[in-house]
């Protein structure tokens, strides 16, 4: 028998499709390319690279068999089931502009493949076997369509932007936040002193890193006593409410739960995950969080591995839909300018996707469908990694009001101390958000409207005169497909 | 001590041309205007005395302003500060805050600890200024 580059033997004719033996996927009723998606309908846009020789909508087909009912051989027991309805169907394939070998795979998922309220389930089907797979060279999941009538099923947010705001009585401008410095190596007493500083200098948060948990010379019960203490003296220094994310990442729920608790207990405002937990931890904690009246934030540990490379991993936009169905507050969602990846347009579909509640699809900016969220909460985006006050134009022209912005060295580096570096991005801040409402040109004017502040914070002018040339002009390996095409003149 | 509550209390206090400018930035994206004040700045004190209903129909920012000037002047030594509120849905709730006035002297908060057991303590924020009562709390200049 010969076998053709899928390692099936090429199929003679449709009525075999129950002949014992491998036929093609397209043939087995996974290619469809007259479906029409259901209004309820998951759907899915991979990115794929077949093995030279294989079809794009075999390679298609066999993602939407492998990711749905079907198995590398025909089985009999396929005729037990209406597997029809359960099979996903590849409905479209196109190649990727400028591309030799990608294509853009859609396919259609019935809403009954997925369990409610769970992104485990969910991710174990379209994302479970089918990136290793031998007949493709690459995959990866692009975006995903997550309708209403399976939305409605999760929770999400367990509070969102709008009450968060409420919770905070902040209105009208970006949170400043700063993680605290050095990751690794302070003792609880030190590393209150950080955060007491920062946040009565001016910042609204400050954060645990992603891997401070509980090491030999901090532990966390230690940790959560002086932050607190730092977090309430700032507040009567100010008369603002403000946060620090305790970190409450463990190596089980139970230590997770008697962390949270406490944080609960000492009177925190919010506690932090780790991406690193696990999509059924981050649901539980979500849960937790809307029960216990604290916000949570959600560190995106360990997403680089999938998501940085262009023609294989998952999107972090599909990571962030993933996020808002199960219930954080705050993800890490990328700065634009600063030190990690980040095209300008990929990251404004992020925000777009964690922030509205409909969102149109833009292939300019990596959104594969229209996404209606059905009334769910938003998700506040942090923006954090290599920012400072010099490009605070920048940020608030980017990233708008909805978001954290984090300056960690750029806080705890300033010449004149973490205090200092605080009111620096807090004027910075403030200022620039007042002179776009005035109707400036922020973009054009940012620099000059920076030094104008600075002429009354000395603070801010140490920042600029620090800091002011810094930037990180690399190019993102995630960039878009389509360039925007200039109307005429 | 100086309250840092508001968007833009980082910065020296608006003059009420600035003033006027961002109430004209809320009337152009829709938003409805409010004027607030209150002799209790405690930060979880959401419920400062309303100076009248939101200006829902007044579209003039001159003529808000001057319910700014005219909330100041009956309470020179109180907290003011403006509201702007978004009623579009998904959002239906508070768009920008900022303070437009403040008393001579700001007498700050004091933090109280309780302590407890296993080195844990309960943190209360007491506002100086409620240690008189309400109306009597800043001594007019």
């Amino acid at each position: 028998m010969t076998l053709d580059a899928t390692g099936s033997p090429p199929a003679e004719s449709g009525n075999q499709r129950w002949s014992a033996g491998v036929i093609p996927y397209a043939e087995m009723g996974y290619w469809q390319p007259d479906y029409e998606p259901k209004p309820s309908d998951i759907l899915a846009a991979f990115r794929i690279t077949p093995q030279p020789g294989v079809p794009p909508e075999e390679a298609g087909a066999a993602v939407a068999g492998e990711s749905s009912t079907a198995t590398w051989t025909v089985v009999w027991t396929d005729r037990l089931t209406a597997y029809e309805h359960y099979q996903a169907k590849c409905y479209r394939v196109d190649r990727v502009p400028g591309s030799e070998d990608q294509y853009i795979a859609y396919i259609a998922y019935d809403i009954d493949l997925f369990e409610e309220g769970s992104v485990a389930n969910l991710t174990s089907s379209i994302i479970g076997n089918v990136f290793g797979f031998k007949a493709l060279r690459a995959l990866r999941l692009e975006d995903m369509r997550i309708p209403p009538h399976y939305t409605k099923t999760f929770q999400g947010p367990a509070h969102g932007i709008v009450m968060e705001r409420e919770y905070l009585g902040k209105f009208g401008r970006p949170l400043l936040g700063a993680t605290v410095k050095p990751k690794l190596g302070l003792s609880a007493r030190n590393y209150g002193r950080v955060i007491f500083e920062a946040l009565r200098g001016g910042l609204d948060f400050t954060k645990d890193d992603e891997n401070i948990n509980s090491q030999p010379f901090m532990r966390w019960r230690d940790r959560f006593i002086a932050s607190m203490e730092a977090v309430q003296l700032a507040q009567a220094d100010t008369g603002e409410v403000k946060g620090h994310y305790l970190n409450v990442t463990a190596a089980t729920m139970e230590d997770m739960y008697e962390r949270a608790e406490f944080a609960r207990d000492i009177g925190s405002v919010i506690v932090m995950i780790d991406l690193t937990i696990g999509y059924t931890a981050i649901q539980s904690m979500a849960k937790w969080a809307r029960r216990n009246g604290v916000v949570l934030h959600l560190h995106r540990a360990g997403h680089g591995t999938y998501t940085r490379q262009k023609n294989h991993g998952v999107s972090f936009r599909v990571i962030s839909k993933w996020m808002r169905l199960a219930g954080v507050d705050h993800i890490h969602a990328g700065t634009v300018v600063g030190k990690l990846e980040g095209d300008p347009n990929m990251v404004s579909g992020f925000y777009d996707t964690l922030r509205l509640d409909k969102v149109a699809a833009d292939p300019i900016r990596g959104l594969y469908f229209d996404q209606d969220w059905a009334s769910m909460p938003g998700v506040m985006p942090v923006a954090s990694g290599g920012i400072h006050a010099g490009q605070m134009h920048q940020l608030l022209d980017y990233l708008g009001d909805d978001v954290v912005l984090q300056f960690g060295g750029g806080t705890i580096g300033h010449p004149m101390g973490i205090s200092a570096g605080a009111t620096a991005n807090r004027v910075a801040l403030e200022a620039m958000v007042k002179a776009r409402n005035e109707g400036r040109e922020i973009r054009v004017e940012g620099p000059d409207i920076l030094r104008t502040a600075a002429k009354r914070s000395r603070e801010l002018e140490v920042a600029l005169a620090t800091w002011g040339d810094i930037s990180f002009n690399y190019e993102s390996t995630d960039t878009p497909d389509v360039v925007p095409t200039p109307t005429n003149q | 001590m100086r309250l840092t509550q508001g968007a833009f209390s980082f910065l020296p206090d608006l003059t009420d041309e600035e003033i006027t400018a961002q109430v004209q930035y809320a009337l152009d994206k829709g938003w409805a205007v409010s004027v607030e004040y209150t002799d209790d700045p405690h930060p979880r004190n959401n419920y400062w005395e309303m100076w009248g209903l939101p200006l829902f129909d007044l579209a003039d920012a001159a003529g808000i302003v001057a319910e700014v000037v005219a909330c100041r002047r009956a309470h020179p030594e109180h907290y003011v500060r403006l509201n702007a509120f978004d009623s579009t849905l998904g959002r239906q709730t508070t768009a920008l805050s900022f303070l437009v006035g403040r008393p001579t002297v700001e007498p700050g908060f004091r933090l109280e600890r309780q302590e407890t057991t296993d080195r844990c303590i309960r943190y209360t924020l007491h506002s100086y200024a409620t240690d008189r009562p309400a109306g009597s709390r800043y001594a007019a200049p």
